[in-house]
């Protein structure tokens, strides 16, 4: 699998048209490629605002590109997710593209224990073996044990984004999508999760990340891509 | 919470025949416009969410959709188990209610509109498995008690009547007595409008649960766009009538595309 392109963008543009603020046309970028390979984390950098999220849900599918494609290698071939129907595209999200993204948003009065299992579940993986390895990485990203029967909505927030990780980490995705996942985390978590993103490229994965925190970017970061470059011109 | 004990039945990942088609419908009330030239499928396993502010059109197309409101124009073909792809409006009247009754759901907005007022909460329940021919008191009444815990209902208050219940638990009785009986498709109308939020985040579970493990298809009509974002895999964006915008739920709410739905999102208060 080494050396295989498992993710592909080509000549993306993304601009967004605010209906209700008169019509405005918010340009970000455009003629945009980048490819990834297995066992490659590319880390976007650039100030803030200048569309490194934006990428990022533009690659999820929870933006709608403007223009051109984003391939994924999805089960032997590649899929462009801008024009695959909507239970292929579930269906990549449920196997092989995974998203951390720097918030928790699930369905309230859930256990942490039967959140992090969801993922192996909805992958036929069976009860028991779901809930043993995702025992595992909770038990690896040092989340309290008192807390794995407890809904996570009265966590602080290290501790949520620590249980969003653990979602996503809980599958061996081959193509994942990391917003921030260090931000509210703590040197030793900060470490635990360096180490997770690590073992997931050594086992292969195609990683695309955005990491304000430096020590993280050098740790993981494979090569840096400028989002700033392909920024689009204002169009009058 | 445990995890709910489903038949399991194989994932369909890539489905090739859909569930349910609509193709043009359209209803019309004299010059005024319900819907109009509404096409989409429905594959299994799937929760289509329909949101919309009030009188967009969303529940005449509930409506059509479901066979309960004969359309003025299009047609809405129903994957039956005999037959297979079907259009509901070309079967007799006592076929398409054999169909609603033994293959479908519908959950009402008001839930004194699908249940019986006069017998008790468990008869509610238990009726749908009647009417599929089930005669074994034992069996009915255990898969009767097995739903109502499902729906957090007190079980000592099986035999009470629905109008001696709050709102609440009497949606949570209708919305049992629409899954019972292991339907193929389940219509709802605004289904979590009158419940507190700690048994709507039960229900949203439940439904969950459900379309994975038995490849349930929902459609869901809400105006709650929060309730739509954790139940609905897909939406569709309703406006005078007319569908505006459809796309995968997070991709409607995160980046939506038109007017009017920018409007609709944007007017969502945070907590």
């Amino acid at each position: 699998m080494s050396g295989q392109t498992f993710i592909e963008i080509d000549n993306l543009e993304k601009h967004f048209v605010l209906h209700n603020a008169g019509a405005a046309r918010i340009p970000v970028f455009q003629n945009l490629h980048l490819s990834v390979k297995s066992g490659e984390c590319v880390v976007l950098a650039g100030v803030s605002g200048v569309g490194k999220s934006t990428l990022m849900r533009s690659i999820y599918g929870n933006y709608l590109p403007t223009g051109g494609a984003v391939r994924v290698f999805h089960e032997g071939e590649m899929v462009d997710i801008t024009s695959a129907p909507p239970f292929q595209l579930l269906d990549i999200r449920r196997r092989t593209l995974g998203y951390v993204s720097q918030f928790l948003r699930v369905i309230p009065r859930i256990s942490t224990l039967d959140l992090v299992m969801q993922p192996l579940l909805d992958n036929g993986v069976d009860a028991k073996e779901a809930e043993d390895r995702s025992k595992f990485i909770l038990d690896m990203l040092q989340l309290p044990k008192a807390h794995w029967d407890l809904p996570p909505a009265t966590f602080s927030g290290g501790e949520q984004q620590r249980v969003n990780i653990a979602r996503s980490f809980v599958l061996d995705f081959p193509v994942m999508l990391l917003d921030e996942p260090t931000a509210s985390l703590d040197a030793a978590n900060r470490q635990r999760v360096i180490n997770l993103i690590n073992r997931a490229l050594s086992n292969g994965a195609a990683l695309i990340g955005i990491f304000h925190d430096e020590a993280v970017r050098e740790a993981v970061a494979t090569s840096f891509f400028e989002v700033s470059e392909f920024a689009a011109k204002e169009v009058a | 919470m445990s995890a709910i004990a489903l038949e399991e039945r194989p994932l369909n990942l890539a489905p090739d025949a859909p569930i349910l088609r609509a193709q043009n419908v359209t209803k019309r009330y004299g010059f005024i416009t319900g819907c109009e030239d509404v096409s989409f499928e429905l594959f299994p396993g799937e929760v289509l969410g329909i949101v919309g502010e009030s009188g967009s059109g969303k529940s005449t197309l509930l409506n059509c959709i479901s066979g309960r409101l004969s359309p003025t124009a299009g047609n809405v073909e129903f994957a039956t188990k005999k037959h297979g792809l079907t259009d509901l409006f070309d079967l007799s009247e006592a076929d398409r209610r054999r169909v609603q009754r033994e293959e479908l759901g519908f959950v009402h907005q008001n839930p004194r509109d699908g249940l019986r007022m006069r017998v008790s909460a468990g008869a509610n329940v238990a009726e749908p498995l009647m009417n599929l021919g089930n005669r074994h008191y034992g069996s009915m009444r255990e898969d009767t008690i097995t739903w109502l815990d499902r729906v957090e209902l007190d079980l000592a208050r099986i035999d009470d009547n629905p109008r001696n219940f709050s709102g609440g638990m009497q949606q949570r009785i209708q919305i049992a007595r629409n899954l019972v009986h292991s339907p193929r498709l389940v219509f709802m109308d605004e289904p979590t409008g009158g419940l507190d939020v700690s048994v709507q985040a039960r229900l949203l579970d439940l439904l969950r649960h459900l379309v994975r493990r038995s490849q349930l298809a929902v459609i869901v009509v809400t105006h709650d766009l929060a309730v739509a974002r954790l139940l609905a895999d897909r939406l569709m964006v309703m406006k005078d009538g007319h569908v505006v915008e459809t796309g995968l739920t997070d991709q409607v709410l995160d980046d939506p595309q038109h007017a009017y739905t920018q409007l609709l999102v944007s007017a969502v208060l945070q907590i």
